[in-house]
Formats: structure tokens, C-alpha cells, sequence
């Protein structure tokens, strides 16, 4: 062959083994690394798999917030207003996490039907509130209020 | 043949394009609400300060606003006056009493000013669990048909009315005076 | 009347940048003088007038002026001085003022340091840039304007900056950012110019490559600030989250990366001239698509702005025309013919072509990752997200294959080079770094951790080849500094970057390897043992911000034979917005930070406490720091600077026979 079409020849198989190498890894690194997003009453009506990585999304059910007093374990229910699906996570909330705010949490249902969150993202919803009120707030800061 | 391959990227472009184009009519923050364009429910409830009972009737015939409220809640002290201001150029606004104590409620509107067409006193809040209230303040909008179109969660201020709500308002105004 | 004025004067940039896409083209295509000469001018102006619309929207900010809207939405009495000026770009009018300024920065200089070249090219040059701001400043005008008034009900008090972006990092990090993401627009309007006039010889390689080198230096800085800042503010001690804003502009960085390399060999030896040219293209399609991506709201990020419809549909119309557009052009003009210069496989082109390669799929399968849940999205299979792991899978084992190769690039020859010499050259190091990776675990008190110690042998193996690189080039017979001056600063830029990306690899692997963290409760008075660092809860104090309280948590943290340091994080809570904010207390090591956040109150005094050690963290930031030096150092060549007064001469190239 001649020397320049073996050298050809050469990079052409050298770039489809390098580029199928990639999307070879770009296939494992899809696989269990993606997840579906969920709203409660499908997860309600059993359309979720148990086990597998998903991701539930709606509003914290007001008073539905229970802290374990000796560990970061944390108990909520999170609502579409249609179904709730109760979430158990272990760790340090996020800081706009709070009581009828929408929070998404990432984690595996059990086999009670309980999310086991491994990450909770809280969404942002900022509010308008003037600074005299947020003294109000602070000494006021008993269950019940929202935000 | 190899000035075909250059057009290769071009292609591929306008698939990336035709694809982006279709995502910006996805909306990836959109969580189902199980209340837009549903009917307001129906409910028999009395009516703050006043000897009578209210029904969904009471408060459907025009676009109207539903605030709901309660003293215990400080986010509404808060959006308060706002809501003065907007009954004052208009409005029409009903409030809707949440799980409140009735006269904590009368001595709140006799010191802050009420801004209300009409206050439904929901003590045990049933009607907020119909309409799927989890907590104070939020502010539904109605259209003329009683259809609720529009939900905020939050303290309900300016912003929320100019950005949100008052284009949809003023929409259904149109509406109403286009067919009447 | 300051924001009317602001507002007038970016009416005026846009007549100025219309004026700039459409006189000095006409004119290199009629030949006309008059026309092209009037593009330096033409980019000044409109230079001037964003600035003076820019600093109108400033002195809206700094002077609390409420009636305007953006300013009543994003800033606060109480916010200190030097955040109300970085308010200005902490929202999307903002920040696209202020992209369009750097736009025009950007258009201006090239207008003032490149006098000597051709007068067409140079003609064309400021006019694509004139276009794509014209696109820009039509988007602020139209969809985003920042001046938009409040009138008649003025508030009283505005709505305060999110306190995320109350923060230095936050000040200094979009500027420089944009400046290298909107840089990138320098090269693509050289390859534009390049394709249009037909000119396609490797002079528009060579006067593209320090304007592209600058914008890349400042992109890698830029990306750098935002992980520092993502580090110490966000909260919880992540420093890359591979979050879709992250991406659109790691994007840019990687094909940025191709193009630089793939640059040199267009330069020096006339080849890849298509590939380079397609490169320059990409790379600035990748910063819009960025842009697209972070303002049109089609993903979800904790970065985004606050998303509009009509934005979305306008960007994606302008990038549909600037890349559709420049990829017809391309496919229309391009050289097709294959090269008549030849280089062997094992030769300096073979291994920067592979550069090419390795950094482009790096930049296909960030793309596809960031892409997917849209496209699942859109063929309604639901809304999927796609987490790190993937894209560390990736992305990982591509830069590990890149990092041999790097080590034979400095030190290999253009056109042919042997494995003999390969050999004989770079047996040593290599032997060296694989003793270095077998001695680690024992130096590091750790036990063998396998990505550990492949990161210590590709690291030191890049840099003992450099080293002795540098000890063969600089020896010299009339001693070592005589050796050291006759290299070119470009060679030390290339090495001070390559040694940057060893710096960084180092710290990516080991801070992920070696990290402890560990999240709990603690009371003050109690204290917890974390990786040889006993961390004592002293006591619990409320303190009083400029425009917010916080809780404070005071930590003192001690190790054996060392004297302890106090850490005071703590939780903020906004008086404007009434948000909470988690204040992490670091002390910075070179070898270690230590890194204490406090979660939430549980019960009465208790905490839930996020503990770090994090080794070589710092690391990181170094390596990119020294990364965007070496780009910068490369630009200060005295080469750019003669073939800049040369001018056209330049394109004089060194065309070797057939290998």
C-alpha cells in the first residue's frame, strides 16, 4: 500500500476505536447515573420503581417535618396537592429548605414506599419582606408560620 | 464528496437547533398543580362580622382575587398593605379566614384596614383543604366563571401583581367586557 | 435621567455597531477606502457608548435609585457599596449589559493592537464583531432592558441582591468570565474574516492565536474564580458540580483548548487550516449555546436566571443565524483539498492532533450530558437528570489518556520524529515518575489507593519530561541564562500551562481520593476527632452583619505539635429578603483546608455540624491559576508583536517538502 493511504488508513481506525471507546464510556456513564423525575401521585399510584435512582419534586407538607433529636436523620412528606410520599433523609438540609416550600429530593423508594433520599434540593422562591419584619420573624419563628 | 463532508457540521447544528427550539416549550421547573383551571369549590360557610352564610355564588360573577389569611400568619401582616392598596383602585378582593380565631380576626381588620369585598371565615379549614391550601398567605385568582386561574404561594406583593397576575386580570377584564 | 440617558446611549451603541456590520464589509467587497477605514472608529464609539450606558445602569445601583426596576428587584439600602456595583450584572439585564460591554472591549481592542494588519482583513474583522453585537444589544434593548422604570408607585426599598452573590467571589468572577468566554468571539471573527476574503493561508492563524490564547487564559480563570466561589459559598465544600451553567462554560473552555493546540500547528506548519477554522467556529458556538443555555430557562441549574420565553426564542434565532450561518460559510469556502504537507505518525502533529481529538470528545460528551434530559424531555419520555457520576466516568479516563501524550508533545520534533529518540529521551522520567507513584502511598500517610497513584505517576510524569525539556533546550554553551533567554516566552507559557494542568490533575484526584467529611450533631462543649484534628464546639454567639444577623458557631481546632485555630461559621438570615445563608469558616493550607459549616439548629443548642479535611484542594485552583498565566505569558511573545508590525509578510510560511 502506499505510504500515505496506510497512514490514512491508520488514523481513520485509529479515530473509530478512540471515538467508539467514548460513547462506549458515555453508555456506562448513562447507566444508573440518570434519573426520572417523579411527582407524588405517580409515585402514589405505584408508576415508580422501588430501588432504582429517582427524583420526587413538590411542596413540604406543612408540620410534616419530624428531626430525630440524637442524629441528622429527618422525616417530611412531600405533596402535589393530588398524593404525598413521605421522604426519609439523613444529613444537613439545604438552607431554603422550610415548610410549604418546593423541595425536590434524589433517592431510592423502599419497599414501604418511603423516599430514601441520598440529596434534597430545596427551590427558591424568594418572597418580599421589608428588614423591620424580619426581626418580627426571628422572634416569631414558631411552626405555622410561612414562610 | 469531501466538499460534502464539510457540510457535516451544518447538519448536525440544525438538528441541535431543532431540538433546542423544542425545549424552550418545555418548562423544566413545572410541577402539576392539581388546581389550575379547575372550578372553585363548592362550600357553605359564614361570613366574618356579618350574621349570614356564603356559597361559592357569593364571590364568582367577576374576576376576583381569593387572599388567604389568617393572624397567626406574619407573612400577611406583611403583604396587608399592598392588598389595601389594590382593593383601593378597585380590585375586588375576598379574604379567606384560616383556621383563625373569629375575633383576633375582627380586631386585625379594624387595626390594619380591610381590604376585603367579603371574608369567609374557614375556622376548621375545610375549604382550604378543598382548595389545597397548605399554609398562609396565598392568593388564587377566579376568573368570571369561579375557574380558578392562577395560584401564588407566598407573600403576594407588587411584583407578583405586575409580573403575574395583573396581565391575566386584565385579560379576563377584556374578556368580560368583549362578551357583555 | 441617568437611566434615560443609559438607555439613550445604548440606543447609540447599536446604531454604531449596525454602522460597524454593515459600512466596513460593503467596503472590503466594493474596495473601498473610506468605508473600511472607518471601522477602528466605528468600534470605539460604540465601545464608549456601552461604557457610558453601563455606567449609567452603575450609578442607578450605587445611588439607590428605586424607580428603576431592576434596581428595586436586585439591590437594598442596606447592601454594602461594593455589591451594589456587582448588582449590576447579579441578575440577566445585568449581566447581558455587561457581556455586551466586554463584547465591545473586546471589538475595540482588537481595533487598537491590530492597526498593522490589512486593511480588508481588518475591516471584516471588526464588522463581524460589530454584527454579533448588534445581535446582543438588540437582545438588551428589546427583551432585557435594564432601564425600565417603576413609575408611577416608586418603592421605597428594593428587594435586595440574592446574598448568594453578596460575595467578592461574586464581583470578580462574571467580568473575568465574560471576558473569556466572549473573547473567543476574537477568533471566530478572524475565521469568519479569513473564510469571506478567501484568504485561507496560515497569516490569519497567526493573527488570531494571541487574541485567542488571551480570551482562553481568561476563560480558565474565570472558571477557576466560580469553583473557588462555589467552594466557599455555596456551603458545602463541592468545588465542581457539573451543573449545566458550569458546563456552558466548561464547553467553551475544552473546545477553546483544541483550538488553541490545533492553532500551533496551523500556525507553524500551515496544516488543519478547515479543522482550525471549524474549531474557531465551535468554540464560539459553544460560548453562545452557553449563553442560550444559562438565559432561556430550558434547564434547570441553581445558577440560571430567572427564565423568559421570548429571551429563549430570541437567542436561539440569533444563534441559529451566527452559527448557521458561519457553518454554510464554512462548508461554502473552506479548503477542501487535503494538505500537500506531510508529517509522519510519531511526530509533534500526530500527537497535538490527538490533543485535538481527546478534547473534542471531552467536549461532544459534556455536551451530550448536558443536553440529555432535553432531549428526553423533548421525545416525552419524561424529565430525567443526568448526575456527576456520568460525567465523571467520562470524562476522567479521557484526560488520563491526554496526559502521557502531553508529556511527549513539548519534547517532541514537527514533521518526523522516532521512537528511539522518544526513548532515549524520556526513559528517565518516566522510570523517575513511576518510582514517584510507587513511593507515594508511603510518603503520603495513606494506604495504596489506586486513582491516587495513577494521578501522581501521570502528573510527575509530565513533569519530569518538562523538566527535562527545559534542560535540554536551555543548554547552552554560553551558560545556563544565555540558554534560559533564547527560548521564547511562548515555550514558557505552553510549559507554565501544561505544569498548571499537572498542578490541577493532582489536586482534582487527591482532594476527591483523600477527603473526610463527615456531617453530625454537636452542642458547644463537645468536640469530635476528624483526621488527626480534634474540632471543639467552644461556644454559640449571635452576630450582627451590615445588612444581616447570624448565628456563629466558634470553633477551635487543635493537632498534635500544633498551635489550634479558631473557625467561626455561620448562619445567616438576610433582614432585605429574609433568606438563610450558610457561612463556611476554612482555614486555607496548602496541603489541607479545613472546612466547618453549620446545618441547621436541632433542639435546643445542639447543631448539625458538616466537618471537611480536604487535602490539596487548593491545588485545583493553582494549577488553573497557572494555567491561565502560561495562556497569558504565551501572548507576550516577541513573535505576535513582529508579526503584527509585519503585516502582511506574515503570511510568509515554512513549507517543508514531503516527509
Amino acid at each position: 500500500m502506499h505510504p500515505v493511504r496506510k497512514q490514512r488508513l491508520w488514523a481513520v481506525v485509529f479515530i473509530v476505536v478512540f471515538s467508539s471507546l467514548a460513547a462506549g464510556l458515555v453508555g456506562y456513564g448513562l447507566r444508573g447515573n440518570i434519573n426520572l423525575f417523579f411527582p407524588p401521585a405517580e409515585v402514589a399510584a405505584g408508576l415508580a420503581p422501588a430501588g432504582q435512582p429517582i427524583r420526587v419534586g413538590g411542596m413540604v407538607v406543612v408540620g410534616s417535618v419530624e428531626r430525630s433529636t440524637d442524629s441528622l436523620q429527618v422525616r417530611f412528606a412531600v405533596t402535589d396537592y393530588q398524593a404525598t410520599v413521605k421522604v426519609e433523609y439523613e444529613g444537613i438540609l439545604p438552607d431554603l429548605f422550610a415548610e410549604g416550600e418546593g423541595v425536590v429530593a434524589a433517592g431510592a423508594l423502599d419497599e414501604r414506599g418511603v423516599l430514601r433520599a441520598s440529596e434534597v434540593l430545596a427551590k427558591h422562591d424568594e418572597n418580599y419582606m421589608p428588614p423591620e419584619v424580619a426581626d418580627a420573624l426571628l422572634k416569631a419563628n414558631t411552626a405555622g408560620v410561612t414562610p | 464528496m469531501a466538499r460534502l463532508n464539510l457540510f457535516l457540521p451544518l447538519v448536525l447544528f440544525v438538528a441541535l437547533v431543532l431540538l433546542l427550539a423544542r425545549g424552550l416549550k418545555l418548562d423544566p421547573q413545572v410541577l402539576p398543580s392539581a388546581l389550575i383551571d379547575k372550578p372553585m369549590p363548592q362550600f357553605r360557610l359564614p361570613a366574618l362580622g356579618a350574621d349570614k352564610l356564603l356559597s361559592r355564588e357569593s364571590i364568582i360573577g367577576e374576576p376576583v382575587l381569593l387572599n388567604v389569611w389568617a393572624t397567626w400568619c406574619i407573612s400577611c401582616r406583611v403583604e396587608h398593605p399592598w392588598l389595601q392598596r389594590l382593593a383601593a383602585v378597585g380590585v375586588p378582593i375576598v379574604g379567606l379566614n384560616y383556621k383563625d380565631q373569629e375575633q383576633a380576626a375582627l380586631d386585625w381588620l379594624q387595626q390594619l384596614g380591610d381590604p376585603y369585598r367579603l371574608t369567609i371565615v374557614d375556622a376548621e379549614g375545610s375549604l382550604g383543604l378543598d382548595l389545597g391550601v397548605y399554609g398562609a398567605p396565598e392568593t388564587y385568582l377566579l376568573d368570571a366563571g369561579g375557574v380558578v386561574r392562577y395560584r401564588h404561594t407566598g407573600i403576594f406583593d407588587e411584583v407578583v401583581w405586575r409580573q403575574r397576575i395583573e396581565p391575566l386580570y386584565r385579560q379576563m377584564l377584556a374578556a368580560a367586557a368583549a362578551g357583555g | 435621567m441617568i437611566p434615560e440617558l443609559g438607555h439613550l446611549a445604548l440606543i447609540i451603541a447599536l446604531c454604531m455597531a449596525l454602522s460597524l456590520a454593515l459600512l466596513p464589509l460593503w467596503g472590503s467587497w466594493r474596495n473601498h477606502y473610506h468605508a473600511m477605514s472607518m471601522a477602528p472608529s466605528l468600534a470605539l464609539g460604540m465601545c464608549v457608548f456601552t461604557a457610558l450606558s453601563f455606567t449609567a445602569l452603575a450609578l442607578a445601583f450605587v445611588g439607590d435609585d428605586f424607580s428603576v426596576a431592576l434596581v428595586a428587584n436586585h439591590s437594598n439600602r442596606l447592601l454594602p457599596g461594593a455589591f451594589k456595583f456587582s448588582a449590576v450584572w447579579g441578575n440577566h439585564e445585568g449581566s447581558l449589559l455587561l457581556w455586551v460591554l466586554v463584547l465591545s472591549l473586546w471589538t475595540s481592542a482588537v481595533a487598537l493592537f491590530s492597526t498593522q494588519l490589512p486593511l480588508p482583513v481588518l475591516a471584516r474583522v471588526l464588522s463581524v464583531m460589530g454584527f454579533i453585537s448588534v445581535g446582543f444589544l438588540l437582545f438588551s434593548l428589546f427583551t432585557s432592558n435594564p432601564f425600565l422604570r417603576t413609575l408611577p408607585a416608586i418603592p421605597t426599598e428594593g428587594n435586595d441582591l440574592n446574598p448568594l452573590l453578596q460575595d467578592i467571589g461574586l464581583v470578580i468572577h462574571p467580568p473575568v468570565l465574560y471576558m473569556g468566554y466572549v473573547g473567543f468571539s476574537v477568533a471566530f471573527a478572524f475565521a469568519i474574516a479569513a473564510l469571506l476574503g478567501g484568504r485561507l493561508d496560515a497569516s490569519w492563524a497567526r493573527w488570531s492565536r494571541p487574541w485567542t490564547n488571551t480570551a482562553w487564559a481568561f476563560l480558565s480563570l474565570g472558571i477557576m474564580l466560580g469553583s473557588w466561589w462555589a467552594y466557599y459559598e455555596l456551603g458545602w465544600g463541592g468545588w465542581w458540580f457539573w451543573d449545566p451553567v458550569e458546563n456552558a462554560s466548561f464547553m467553551p473552555w475544552l473546545a477553546g483548548t483544541a483550538l488553541v493546540h490545533s492553532l500551533a500547528v496551523t500556525e507553524k506548519r500551515g496544516l488543519f487550516k478547515s479543522w482550525t477554522l471549524l474549531l474557531a467556529i465551535l468554540t464560539f458556538s459553544l460560548s453562545l449555546l452557553g449563553t442560550f443555555l444559562v438565559r432561556s430557562g430550558v434547564l434547570t441549574s441553581v445558577h440560571a436566571f430567572a427564565s423568559d420565553p421570548s429571551r429563549g426564542v430570541f437567542i436561539l434565532l440569533f444563534l441559529a443565524l451566527v452559527v448557521g450561518g458561519s457553518l454554510t460559510l464554512y462548508a461554502l469556502r473552506a479548503p477542501a483539498l487535503q494538505s500537500r504537507i506531510r508529517f509522519a505518525v510519531l511526530s509533534r502533529e500526530s500527537l497535538l492532533l490527538f490533543n485535538n481529538l481527546v478534547f473534542l470528545v471531552a467536549t461532544l460528551t459534556v455536551l451530550f450530558g448536558t443536553l440529555f434530559p432535553l432531549l428526553m424531555d423533548a421525545l416525552g419520555q419524561g424529565k430525567y437528570s443526568v448526575g456527576p457520576p456520568y460525567f465523571n466516568i467520562v470524562f476522567l479516563p479521557l484526560m488520563a489518556v491526554a496526559m502521557p501524550m502531553m508529556g511527549l508533545g513539548p519534547i517532541s520534533r514537527w514533521k518526523q520524529d522516532s521512537a528511539q529518540r522518544w526513548r532515549r529521551e524520556l526513559l528517565l522520567p518516566m522510570a523517575a515518575a513511576l518510582v514517584v507513584g510507587a513511593l507515594f502511598p508511603s510518603l503520603y500517610q495513606g494506604s495504596f489507593n489506586p486513582a491516587a497513584t495513577l494521578a501522581v505517576v501521570l502528573s510527575s510524569w509530565l513533569l519530569l519530561s518538562m523538566l527535562k525539556d527545559c534542560f535540554v533546550r536551555t543548554r547552552s554553551a554560553r551558560g545556563f541564562i544565555a540558554g534560559v533567554r533564547r527560548q521564547p516566552l511562548g515555550y514558557y507559557g505552553m510549559m507554565c500551562a501544561h505544569l498548571g494542568f499537572a498542578v490541577c490533575v493532582l489536586g482534582v484526584v487527591l482532594t476527591s481520593q483523600y477527603a473526610v467529611e463527615k456531617d453530625l450533631k454537636m452542642s458547644p462543649g463537645e468536640q469530635f476527632e476528624l483526621a488527626g484534628y480534634r474540632f471543639q464546639f467552644d461556644e454559640l454567639a449571635a452576630v450582627e452583619g451590615p445588612n444581616y444577623l447570624a448565628e456563629e458557631g466558634r470553633f477551635s481546632v487543635h493537632r498534635e505539635g500544633l498551635p489550634p485555630f479558631k473557625l467561626s461559621p455561620q448562619k445567616r438570615r438576610y433582614l432585605a429578603s429574609g433568606q438563610i445563608m450558610t457561612e463556611a469558616a476554612i482555614d486555607a493550607g496548602v496541603f489541607r483546608d479545613i472546612f466547618i459549616a453549620l446545618g441547621e439548629p436541632i433542639g435546643e443548642h445542639a447543631w448539625a455540624v458538616r466537618l471537611h479535611y480536604k487535602p490539596f484542594v487548593r491545588w485545583i485552583w493553582g494549577g488553573a491559576i497557572l494555567i491561565a498565566f502560561g495562556g497569558f505569558l504565551s501572548v507576550t511573545d516577541r513573535r505576535y508583536r513582529r508579526a503584527v508590525r509585519s503585516g502582511a509578510s506574515a503570511s510568509v510560511l515554512v513549507e517543508h517538502g514531503p516527509a
